[in-house]
């Protein structure tokens, strides 16, 4: 599949690509996510000592950004690509320009830039040092080393690459609006474009998340997902009188992070979180997830022995 | 004399961070060779994006010896002092130590230590490891494998070679040798990344540079800046068009590049509809290029009209801008060029979106409506719709403080009644109060929150508002410091002093004041501001009632006892900021102590404050002023002596005109004439605010006293000559009184 022809072709070769160093090539995470980092592959993953790369497409939900389909630029659903390599290798900024080069940008006609950009997630408790990627001005990617994920020191760090993949697409493609990329690189009749795959669903989740998400449903919602990832931390624990420190319902319990992580973007959209409840909501998102870290930390996959 | 050449390569350091850490380098290398006594010719620091480099010229190969004599006890002392003395001299027997002797002390033990100074190579070893792990980032980072463990380096972004060489010109320098974390020092560097990776063996600092040049890289921050001005402006002046300098952007744009290749690129003229400073603002924060404007040339052909207040310069923007890439590409940037203008394209579109948003009908106006009443705003027009939206959205302006809602609304009333005080009309000074945050909710100051103001007086005037209430919009945050501009149009400045004194008063209620370096709300800077306003403008304002009303307003009930004392910290706050400006004017601050000196009548009203100050520092310059001054200094002496015995008070009351006509001098009465005549007129003239004639008045005194001090002996024998004496002096520091406290004037 040509990359520069058609947006699957993008994003099979960016595949091929990171399976062809080593990668663990996941789908995506089965839940609502409002990025690729919320992804327990990358988020739980990051922590403990056990080295970890993996690759991954993940659909991720931001449903503030809904413009009912008629912003050529947002969308309130879209596919990020997702690299993490723990420990940071030290040719990773190499490994990203070859995997450019590998979907078509050539380096010797675009300038492509490593731009100062300091990354940080409130709800996951989670700061990195890094880069914005541009290439010719455009931001292409997010590339960061992950200092501490779910509160927690990364020991060792992990390196993680998000593409934004609609934007490189319109670029490898030269396509202005994102409804006109070709999604699967057919010609005349054959030709499907993402606005065929996509545009009915910007607009009816545009209407959804703006006016029609029932509120009362989404606090709900919420709070029981709030609730239901302590019930889970608290039953993750050994038995009363048992030596035993792992944990054992860490990832159900981080699903519940997640849902209530979800719950929160959607109030939000909706315009009925308060600039003084918006915080209390992220720190209340921090603590599930802070708590769902350590409990990781007592797992197998968390390197606990 | 050798060099040192330091290089250390790593992964992208943000922009804002390069000089600094070029110069922090330079400081703490040179300063730990100096620690150990080897002293330098010159050094030089640079940075580039990827490189930290340091040039230290003319070191030493070594240190000097360090001869250093020890005396040690006497020759058969304790042993255990003895032993003491071996320690502590660092050495393993009496053998080594030399016997001195002494006249008093007879035979005495001596240690000599010899010290050989130290390899500069081996100095340097030590010193720039402890200088990397050591080296004060803003924000830093671990990396790799070795972030598994605990204490592994830390750096802005990955470290990845080290390049030290030391040697001089006429030899072949030597890698000083050392190791941080797994680096080991060397002498390789790497060129631009895309154009010259390869790796380069550098000798030293001459080579280094030339050799970075063929390999694309401006090893000096300075020197990318000045290719990219000229690049700039050339490239605007073939156009016909001219550069809106910045330095800032020139100064980060210069920390993105090795090699600036400033480019060309072009928008549809379409979005010129757009206010220039938000096209300049979406194409300078997300895009970091330089925007570009018609020529000067052009605009006077064109006879358009311009503001000379707009911050944007005189002419219009043009459709083009500069953008500075780090790529000589082999199309000779046609692909750049079209990928930039594709990301100005989708930002100016978003700007034109917000624009066209913002002077339209927001939905759900009913909902607003109570808000609009509240406020007495129109919703048929945007911006009243967007105040009614902040009001009705309760955004909290300060937890304690209320909502910005609440705080427009105290505003719009304090400007109101400023207004008469300001010359303004009391109804626009309202309607520019109510309006005056109305930008916040906007999508435009969304989106560029440095936009405030300035896109409120774009939609003011698109919705037809009066010139002086769009003006007062923009303007009522100024002035923004020391330097900034000081609105004059009389709505502006009502609006603007409603704005920083309900702020002040806020804060003060609430018992968050400054305190040390710690102003987190600006309220020094909303107190200067004031201060401007008020004297730039030529403002009577009585303070105090200004503020006992604004207090009012915060909530803080006048008349309980509550206010007074906050009224009068308020005041004070102001006279510190108020001797603060002065100083930096170059005004003696020892005069704002003496016009504000404890019953002056001076201290409510800063106008008067200041032209007092004013005309008292032309007066002591004059050689009446410093005589009279003299003068003063000396009747207070002695009637502060004189009071010591005699009791506080004890000269005051006039002095008795009958006694001196029949005893006193004839200077004595010559001063007594004069302070009957100079007194009065002083007061009458700083009654009518006329500070020069109270001087002048005062000057009059000046050949009196004179005469008065070189003929009359104050303290004479006669008890009631003295004591009359003694009266007129009060008198005549009474007399000063009327213009300052001539006890506080320095000198």
């Amino acid at each position: 599949m040509d990359p520069t022809r058609s947006f699957q072709g993008l994003l099979l070769t960016l595949q091929r690509f990171w399976a062809e160093r080593g990668c663990v090539v996941l789908q995506p995470y089965d839940m609502e996510v409002g990025a690729g980092t919320f992804h327990p592959a990358t988020t739980l993953r990051a922590l403990g000592p056990r080295p970890w790369k993996a690759a991954y497409v993940q659909p991720s939900r931001r449903p503030k950004d809904g413009r009912y389909g008629e912003n050529p630029n947002r969308l309130q659903h879209y596919y990020q690509f997702q690299v993490i390599l723990k420990p940071s290798p030290p040719d990773l900024q190499q490994l990203y320009l070859d995997s450019l080069q590998a979907i078509g940008v050539d380096l010797a006609l675009h300038d492509v830039r490593f731009v100062e950009d300091d990354w940080e997630s409130p709800t996951l408790g989670a700061w990195g040092l890094g880069w914005e990627c541009w290439c010719d001005g455009m931001e292409v990617s997010q590339f960061t080393y992950f200092q501490q994920v779910a509160g927690v020191e990364c020991a060792p760090v992990a390196g993680e690459l998000t593409y934004g993949l609609e934007r490189l697409a319109m670029y490898v493609q030269g396509v202005e609006n994102v409804y006109d990329l070709n999604f699967n690189g057919g010609e005349g009749e054959d030709r499907i474009s993402y606005g065929d795959v996509f545009l009915q669903a910007e607009q009816e989740f545009s209407r959804h998340n703006f006016e029609h998400a029932d509120t009362e449903m989404l606090f709900r919602h919420f709070t029981d997902a709030e609730r239901e990832c302590q019930a889970l931390l608290a039953a993750g624990e050994a038995e009363a009188g048992s030596n035993d420190p792992r944990h054992r319902l860490a990832l159900p319990a981080y699903d519940q992070c997640i849902k209530a992580s979800h719950m929160f973007n959607l109030l939000d959209a909706r315009g009925v979180i308060s600039v003084t409840e918006r915080q209390s909501y992220i720190l209340r998102v921090r603590d599930l997830a802070k708590a769902c870290g350590a409990a990781w930390l007592r797992t197998a996959g968390g390197g606990f022995n | 004399m050798p060099d040192l050449l330091l290089e250390l390569f790593s992964e992208e350091i943000p922009a804002r961070m390069q000089r600094k850490a070029a110069d922090d380098l330079k400081k703490l290398v040179t300063d730990a060779l100096v620690e150990r006594g080897l002293l330098y010719e010159g050094a030089k620091a640079f940075a580039t994006p990827r490189r930290l480099a340091l040039h230290v010229a003319g070191l030493p190969v070594r240190g000097r010896d360090i001869r250093e004599e020890r005396k040690g006890p006497r020759v058969g002392a304790p042993d255990a002092a003895i032993q003491g003395f071996l320690k502590a001299a660092g050495l393993s027997s009496l053998d080594q130590a030399t016997i001195v002797s002494d006249p008093k002390k007879g035979d005495t033990y001596v240690a000599i230590v010899e010290k050989p100074g130290q390899e500069t190579v081996a100095a340097i070893a030590e010193i720039v490891p402890a200088v990397i792990r050591s080296f004060p980032w803003p924000k830093s980072m671990r990396w790799g494998r070795a972030s598994a463990a605990g204490a592994s380096l830390r750096w802005v972004r990955p470290l990845h070679a080290i390049l030290c060489t030391f040697g001089a010109e006429t030899e072949e320098p030597e890698v000083v040798p050392f190791e941080v974390d797994g680096i080991v020092s060397g002498n390789v560097t790497y060129g631009h990344r895309f154009h010259a990776p390869g790796a380069i063996t550098v000798r030293r600092f001459d080579d280094y540079v030339a050799s970075l040049e063929r390999a694309r890289v401006v090893l000096d921050a300075d020197r990318r800046k000045e290719i990219i001005l000229a690049d700039a402006r050339n490239l605007a002046f073939a156009q016909g068009l001219e550069l809106v300098e910045d330095e800032a952007l020139l100064e980060e744009v210069a920390g993105l590049v090795e090699w600036p290749v400033v480019l060309m690129g072009a928008f549809e003229e379409r979005f010129l509809a757009i206010p220039g400073e938000a096209i300049r603002a979406t194409i300078r924060a997300n895009q970091k290029c330089f925007v570009l404007r018609q020529s000067a040339m052009g605009d006077r052909q064109s006879g358009e009209a311009s503001t000379a207040d707009s911050p944007l310069p005189t002419a219009p923007l043009s459709n083009r801008f500069l953008l500075t890439s780090n790529l000589m590409a082999s199309d000779g940037g046609a692909a750049i060029i079209a990928g930039n203008e594709r990301v100005v394209r989708a930002r100016l579109s978003d700007a034109a979106y917000f624009f066209a948003t913002d002077k339209g009908s927001l939905p759900d106006l009913e909902t607003l409506q109570p808000s609009a009443d509240r406020l007495g705003l129109d919703l048929k027009k945007p911006l009243d719709q967007r105040m009614a939206k902040l009001d009705r959205l309760g955004v909290v302006f300060h937890a304690k403080l209320g909502t910005q809602g609440e705080r427009v609304r105290r505003i719009a009333a304090l400007a109101r009644d400023l207004a008469p005080v300001v010359g303004a009309d009391p109804e626009l000074a309202e309607r520019a109060a109510k309006l005056a945050k109305a930008d916040l909710p906007t999508e435009m100051v969304g989106e560029f929150p440095e936009l405030q103001g300035l896109m409120g007086r774009n939609y003011a005037e698109l919705q037809g508002e009066h010139p002086s209430v769009c003006a007062a919009i923009e303007e009522h945050y100024k002035p923004l410091g020391p330097s900034d501009r000081v609105p004059s149009d009389p709505v502006a400045v009502a609006v603007a002093l409603a704005d920083k004194i309900d702020t002040l008063v806020g804060f003060w209620a609430i018992d968050e004041k400054p305190t040390g370096s710690k102003d987190p709300y600006a309220l020094r800077r909303a107190a200067l501001g004031v201060i401007r306003l008020v004297v730039e403008n030529r403002v009577r304002l009585a303070l105090s009632g200004t503020l006992a009303a604004a207090l009012s307003a915060n909530g803080v009930a006048t008349g309980t006892g509550e206010a007074a004392p906050l009224t009068g910290d308020l005041l004070s706050f102001f006279h510190d900021r108020l001797k603060v400006m002065l100083r930096d004017q170059g005004a003696r601050h020892d005069l704002v102590d003496a016009v504000l000196g404890e019953g002056m009548q001076a201290s409510d009203d800063l106008l008067l404050i200041t032209r007092r100050v004013a005309a008292l520092g032309r007066f002591l310059e004059t050689e009446d002023g410093k005589s009279l001054l003299a003068g003063y200094k000396r009747a207070a002496n002695i009637l502060r002596a004189e009071e010591k015995k005699d009791g506080e008070g004890a000269f005051s009351g006039a002095a008795d005109l009958q006694l001196i006509a029949a005893a006193g001098l004839i200077e004595e009465k010559g001063l007594a004439v004069a302070l009957a005549q100079a007194t009065p007129k002083a007061q009458a003239c700083v009654a009518g605010e006329d500070f020069e004639g109270a001087m002048a008045a005062l000057a009059e005194l000046r050949p009196a006293v004179d005469a008065f001090f070189e003929a009359v002996m104050v303290n004479d024998p006669d008890p009631a000559l003295r004591v009359n004496r003694l009266k007129l002096l009060n008198q005549l520091r009474e007399a000063t009184r009327a213009v300052a406290d001539f006890g506080r004037i320095a000198g």
